[in-house]
């Protein structure tokens, strides 16, 4: 590899986990892939003690998973990572599809400005696993490397794990078990846990070159192209001058023989022509699969990630979505072992990450049949909507090159307190918020990294010190409450609410624009920047309920938790 | 009326927060309803969706303005 060296992680003898009876953990997790690492981080940021195990001692080989989306990068900036990412990667919203020579329709992911992240980046995997290690070890998770996990065994409190290093086997119980252990789980199949869905029978080629290009930072497919007829192509800028080409091979392809560099060269300089230099640094032959686990948690055991759900990479929906279980689990997860919510609250990280997977099956499903059609008569259909999307705007739309990476709307989730008045916009109870520009304390800021982590009422006023003298009465007693909630005023109007109340200054007017908020309107945000409930005026009761729903204390009697056959 | 050629589907009672979500919806269902038929099978099928839609459409005018509209391009 020319433009990447690979770290080793120490690895430490297990020494102080191999004490005579099995030790016991609050929390371990498996596997140390984005995912992993991402709940290794939120866990830290809860507080919570952290013991991470993976059989290798070094970040992914080759660059693998390679576009993160703009609610991926919230998360990540939420766990205090998001700035070395966005930096390393390349940033882009515009994406280009072709038939043949002709470019019939193209998307911008971010239409409207005032949003502190792009639509889009592109990184190799290796990258961001390397920043997400160097933030998990300065919170001070505990990351075991060369410690392969052999077996778990699930108890009605925990789950016994056993343990192999170079320097000896053990076994160690946790209270609670994730498993981010990736497509192939070793986990989920030593355990028999079902996993459903289909195999795609196509096959396709991705090669990294490194090149010199002025190409801009944008996506490009292709159908049909000229240097590769019958065929898609998609081309992406990633970091350090490597270019990720992906080529459709079909199902017939012979995997040994299209990974031969001999063979994947006159398949590059048919695209760029024979003058550009490149240099091939990776490449790799994949088939994919749309399957998901029909249940994410198991008693004690939380799957994560692939090993709970898989897409075909149309839409960047693998990764992106793993980051946004992780979002989902940890606070939920963090209240019930902290005592502060039933366990009952994780069955709807259950239930809502389920609904999240469909609609990413779904979507990826959709791509796949769209770019590789399965009949002629549905290839003619894929035809004519791109020889219409030419010249008119209705079947630009159909045109599915990849619906790329966006969160699920979790408007059926059990933690939602539904409206009783009426708003507009889409920012509705369940819904992943919208960013936009504020300032605080005078400085120019976001309103996402204003919120996250904690519950927070954000409520809305003309000018700082027009805030309703309920809010102020309520806020102290808010903050105390066992699972506290932060006031956060946000103004139409520069100021400093009274009672030292944290301010925002909302200055563009998107915030109140986004919201559809007036003076006087209230959100409940989740810890994972979800809306929980919201109203056009504050009562103090119907905050303590609101509060009381999302975090599991109205849930119905829990449900009977799935068995485990092993 | 004018033949619409801005984006136009949508479901009675579904609330959209993807704009290309109900397109997706709709080419899901065209190509649902060809499943296991063979060429000549969806070829009967496509002329009898195609007789259904015009009586629905109703105006001769505007039929033949997308008779010609869909016969541009083809060679």
């Amino acid at each position: 590899m020319a433009t990447y060296t690979y770290p080793t992680f120490p690895y430490r003898a297990p020494n102080d986990l191999m004490t005579g009876v099995p030790q016991r953990r609050p929390l371990v997790v498996i596997g140390a892939g984005p995912v992993g690492l991402a709940a290794a981080i939120d866990a830290r940021l809860h507080g919570l003690e952290v013991l991470l195990f993976d059989e290798e001692d070094s970040v992914s080989f080759g660059s693998r998973a390679v576009c993160y989306a703009k609610r991926a990068l919230e998360i990540l900036d939420r766990l205090g990572v998001g700035d070395p990412i966005v930096d390393k990667g390349v940033s882009w919203n515009v994406g280009r599809t072709f038939l043949q020579e002709d470019e019939v329709y193209r998307f911008n992911l971010v239409p409207d400005a005032g949003h502190k992240r792009p639509g889009m980046i592109n990184l190799q995997q290796y990258h961001l696993e390397e920043a997400l290690v160097k933030r998990a070890t300065e919170l001070g998770a505990d990351l075991r490397w060369k410690y392969k996990v052999v077996n778990v065994q699930p108890l009605d409190d925990g789950a016994r794990v056993t343990v192999e290093t170079p320097d000896g086997a053990f076994d160690i119980e946790a209270d609670w078990l994730i498993v981010a252990d990736g497509a192939r789980s070793n986990v989920r199949r030593q355990l028999g846990l079902d996993i459903e869905g289909h195999v795609f029978k196509d096959r396709f080629l991705i090669a990294d070159v490194i090149m010199k290009a002025d190409f801009p930072a944008e996506r490009w497919f292709w159908f049909d192209p000229p240097f590769h007829p019958n065929q898609s192509v998609l081309l992406h800028k990633q970091s350090d001058n490597v270019w990720r080409i992906d080529f459709q091979l079909g199902w017939d392809a012979d995997p040994e023989e299209e990974k031969k560099p001999e063979n994947i060269i006159p398949r590059v300089k048919a695209m760029l022509g024979d003058d550009r230099e490149f240099e091939l640094e990776w490449a790799s032959i994949y088939t994919f699969q749309c399957r998901r686990m029909k249940n994410f948690r198991h008693g004690h055991l939380l799957f994560v990630g692939d090993a709970a759900h898989q897409v075909s990479p149309f839409g960047a929906r693998g990764a992106n979505s793993g980051f946004q279980d992780t979002d989902d689990l940890l606070w939920k997860l963090a209240l019930v072992m902290k005592g502060q919510a039933p366990e009952a609250l994780l069955d709807t990280y259950d239930a809502d990450r389920t609904y999240a997977a469909d609609e990413n099956i779904r979507n990826s499903t959709r791509s796949t049949d769209f770019i590789t059609p399965k009949s002629r008569v549905s290839r003619t259909f894929r035809n004519a909507a791109l020889q219409l999307a030419r010249q008119h705007p209705f079947a630009r739309k159909l045109v599915n090159s990849g619906r790329l990476s966006v969160p699920a709307f979790l408007v059926n989730s059990a933690l939602n307190t539904p409206d009783s008045e009426t708003f507009e916009g889409n920012m509705v109870p369940g819904a992943p918020m919208d960013d936009a520009p504020v300032r605080v304390n005078g400085r120019d800021a976001w309103l996402l990294d204003q919120l996250g982590n904690r519950f927070v009422l954000m409520v809305f006023a003309d000018r700082a010190d027009a805030v309703e003298p309920a809010v102020l009465a309520q806020a102290d007693a808010l903050a105390a409450a066992t699972v506290p909630v932060q006031t956060l005023v946000v103004t139409a109007h520069a100021g400093q609410a009274p009672g030292g109340l944290a301010t925002v200054h909302d200055r563009d007017g998107l915030v109140a624009q986004r919201y559809d908020a007036r003076p006087g309107t209230a959100y409940l945000v989740r810890p994972d920047q979800h809306v929980a409930a919201r109203w056009r005026r504050v009562d103090t009761a119907a905050v303590q309920a609101a509060l009381a729903r999302a975090t599991g204390q109205k849930l119905a009697a829990p449900a009977a938790e799935a068995t485990l056959t092993a | 009326m004018p033949l619409q050629l801005q984006p136009h589907l949508a479901e009675a009672g579904q609330r959209y927060f993807r704009d290309f979500t109900p397109g997706d919806d709709f080419y899901e269902s065209l190509i649902d309803a060809h499943r296991d038929l063979n060429d000549e099978q969806s070829e009967m099928l496509n002329a009898k969706l195609i007789l259904i839609l015009a009586n629905q459409v109703g105006d001769i005018g505007l039929l033949r303005e997308a008779l010609a509209l869909a016969r541009e391009g083809i060679r």
